[in-house]
């Protein structure tokens, strides 16, 4: 219990929202990061549950694609890059079909507007009390923080959020939020924040919620939402969840508002079909999500259920600039499933705080950047092995490590890394112009490195920036003898020598 | 048939051992080698880092020391996916260079993929036989070359070698090049879970195609004082089909 009174998720919220998730910019990385490096309680929660999301995702889509598996994820990725290449089209087709359909349509071109368009509705609709299901881009707004400050209570339906809520905390992943939480720091801040007694039992912890929530959806007047896909066709908004939350949380108050980044669009019913086959598998590792709600307009005469007002809120807040890039617009195409987050080495052993923004992992890497201040966060896109798991792990194809790659690229352009980085691959990339350059420079750093060897041939301290290496694991000394030098000696002629250098200068 | 070998840096100044194990198998099963002595590195350090204009240099530089090779094979899967899948990036809009670059993806084999697709070797038909107890790491850049099981079959036909697969096998040592001094924290951690999984597999051998790897692996076994040996599968088979000494360093 002591543990969780300790946490450091007590941190105030800002205007913006969670300290955690809005950290002062420039953000740097390292010192959360290596923090969570040595949290064992922190990292076991994690691994186990990434593990298993991981290998169930291999099994899962192995078992329902089979060979097909990357064709799926190919079309799947087609389909969003057709609709993003096209989005003007598929958005104006959408508004006009779902406001036939009685929704109301709004544009916010960033988080602020997006929360003055929701706090507008719930005053004119003299909305007390607010039930929220789980979505990402009203993270991005702060909406919650907006909804409370304008004195509308709002709870969040779905358990993760809710569990995050009551402790103060952030999310640290997309799909599952509270992944970094022990069950002992759950049961202790249901005892704090809600004065209840109760075990570490996740089902007796569950079942409090349950009840705990279903008098706040009797009460609640304004049901928020986000969207998994909008389907322009007709005017569709999708939303799907395991714990049904989020379809009492739009069903039962008066007015629904949902939030939804514009990058969610998908033409067709059938477009949609690919999609829903995809996200559940690559999230959780099921066939497809519990409850799947298709949502057109609001309750209509002789319907049982739904809210006399259905808002739709297109939220941009910097997705049309992402839109235009065409080199990293491929990274709108993210149907949030997690798949990255899980695939990630990195991820695993840091955790979806260390990110400091509200998308971790890989994709948070690529669009947080992007979303928020590429100078901001010129750690994230480095803070990768590229290892390419979580590329393998897409379900809509997207070429994370090439995304991260480009963004080193602009920095670089930019000038952003230190002069003396810049210096040393100046000098590295010089060393590697000529053999002779290369030989000399290598022959030194191998005098070097095997002066300060130990007797097993490894490295155990050596200086800066290698040193950095030496803190965490030897290093290898080189070899006496360089392969080059082993076959001049054994294999080389002078007629092979000869036909590299000649074939230098004809490229000249 | 000509191979020429693209030995890399890292193994040309760390595992020597593993090019001269590469030409004595390559040579074995067949093929007439040569190494061009002008090669020095592909670029991949700075393509990854985002100095475009340094790595198409050496890119550039590395397909004419290829030009008139048939076929080259490297005993690294990072050096072969940077060819490729980054030579078409950074040569693409330049025609002239797009097409060389394009010639030099084709004729360009990982040296277990060419093992196993191109020569479709069989180890248990040439009769090699190794005595011991061997894990295998799969390297990260196996993924962008298509790599999947070629090393594990090809250890399956060698008698006498005893397998054990490691725990998290496709998760990422760590190394990533300039990640493990950038991010040496983060990138210690994984090194040391690869470790810890290795011990766990009670191997005495590790099984690694990557230089990079193998020094991250081997750096941190070593600082655990773990007595595991990492090895590259072209010593193996050398050794197995007495082409080469265990004393030969």
């Amino acid at each position: 219990m002591a543990e969780a009174d300790t946490h450091p998720s007590s941190a105030p919220l800002t205007h913006e929202g969670h300290a955690i998730l809005f950290p002062p910019l420039p953000y740097d990385m390292h010192e959360r990061a290596d923090a969570a490096v040595k949290d064992t309680a922190l990292l076991s929660a994690i691994e186990s549950a990434t593990m298993g999301k991981y290998e169930g995702r291999k099994q899962m889509c192995a078992r329902a694609f089979g060979d097909d598996y990357p064709a799926m994820r190919k079309l799947a990725g087609d389909i969003k890059q057709h609709t993003l290449d096209h989005l003007d089209f598929y958005l104006e087709q959408f508004i006009e079909r779902a406001e036939a359909t009685g929704a109301q349509v709004h544009f916010a071109a960033d988080g602020a507007q997006a929360n003055a368009i929701c706090l507008e509705i719930a005053k004119r609709e003299n909305c007390r009390s607010c039930v929220k299901s789980k979505s990402m881009v009203t993270e991005e707004t702060g909406l919650v923080t907006a909804l409370e400050g304008a004195g509308i209570e709002t709870v969040e339906s779905d358990l993760g959020e809710f569990i995050i809520q009551i402790d103060h905390d952030a999310p640290s992943h997309i799909v599952t939020p509270m992944i970094h939480k022990t069950r002992r720091e759950v049961a202790a801040a249901y005892r704090r924040e809600l004065g209840v007694d109760c075990t570490e039992d996740p089902e007796e912890l569950t079942k409090i919620a349950r009840k705990h929530l279903r008098d706040i959806y009797r009460k609640a007047d304004l049901g928020v939402s986000g969207a998994n896909f909008l389907v322009a066709e007709d005017g569709a908004l999708v939303l799907c969840t395991n714990e049904g939350n989020a379809t009492f949380s739009v069903t039962a108050p008066r007015v629904h508002v949902a939030f939804v980044g514009i990058e969610k669009l998908v033409p067709t019913r059938r477009h949609l079909a690919v999609m829903l086959k995809l996200l559940a598998r690559s999230s959780t590792a099921q066939p497809i999500t519990v409850y799947t709600d298709i949502l057109t307009g609001p309750k209509r005469v002789g319907d049982a259920h739904g809210p006399e007002q259905m808002h739709i809120v297109l939220v941009d807040n910097g997705r049309s600039a992402i839109l235009a890039d065409p080199a990293l617009r491929p990274s709108l195409r993210c149907i949030r499933c997690g798949a990255c987050l899980n695939a990630c080495p990195v991820y695993r052993k840091v955790g979806g705080h260390s990110y400091g923004a509200v998308y971790s992992g890989p994709i948070g890497a690529v669009i947080t950047p992007l979303l928020r201040d590429p100078a901001g966060y010129k750690d994230l896109p480095n803070a990768s092995s590229l290892c390419g798991a979580c590329y393998q792990a897409c379900p809509v194809h997207i070429d994370l490590p090439t995304l991260l790659i480009e963004l080193r690229k602009r920095l670089v352009e930019q000038g952003k890394p230190k002069r003396i980085e810049r210096l040393m691959y100046r000098a590295y990339a010089a060393s590697l112009k000529s053999p002779w350059r290369y030989k000399l420079s290598q022959w030194l750093g191998r005098k070097w490195l095997r002066m300060t060897a130990d007797r097993d041939g490894f490295v155990h301290r050596t200086l800066p920036p290698g040193r950095a290496w030496t803190d965490h694991r030897d290093l290898p000394a080189p070899a006496k003898q360089s392969f080059h030098q082993w076959w001049r000696k054994e294999k080389g002629t002078k007629a092979q020598r000869h036909e590299g250098k000649s074939e230098i200068r004809n490229q000249k | 048939m000509d191979a020429a070998l693209f030995v890399t840096c890292l193994t040309d100044q760390f595992y020597p051992r593993v090019g001269r194990a590469a030409v004595a198998v390559l040579e074995y099963l067949g093929c007439n080698v040569s190494f061009p002595a002008d090669q020095t590195c592909c670029g991949q350090p700075f393509y990854n880092n985002g100095y475009f204009n340094e790595a198409r240099r050496l890119a550039q530089r590395m397909i004419g020391v290829f030009d008139r090779a048939e076929v080259v094979v490297t005993p690294s899967g990072s050096c072969c996916a940077m060819v490729h899948e980054q030579f078409p990036r950074l040569l693409g809009d330049d025609p002239q260079w797009a097409e060389r670059g394009a010639a030099m993806v084709n004729k360009t084999h990982e040296f277990v993929a060419f093992l196993v697709h191109t020569l479709k070797a069989d180890l248990r038909e040439l009769g090699c036989r190794w005595d011991g107890h061997a894990t295998y790491h799969y390297s990260c850049h196996g993924r962008g070359i298509g790599l999947t099981d070629e090393a594990v079959r090809l250890m399956s036909q060698i008698e006498g070698l005893r397998y054990t697969p490691l725990e998290k096998m496709d998760q990422c040592c760590g190394f990533g090049g300039t990640f493990a001094i950038k991010f040496a924290e983060v990138s210690g951690a994984m090194a040391t879970d690869k470790a810890d999984c290795i011990t766990a597999s009670r191997a005495e051998v590790c099984v690694c195609n990557d230089a990079g790897c193998a020094m991250n692996i081997a750096g941190q076994l070593h600082r655990n004082g773990a007595p595991v040996r990492v090895m590259h599968l072209a010593e193996i088979i050398a050794e197995g089909l007495g082409l080469l000494g265990e004393d030969d360093g």
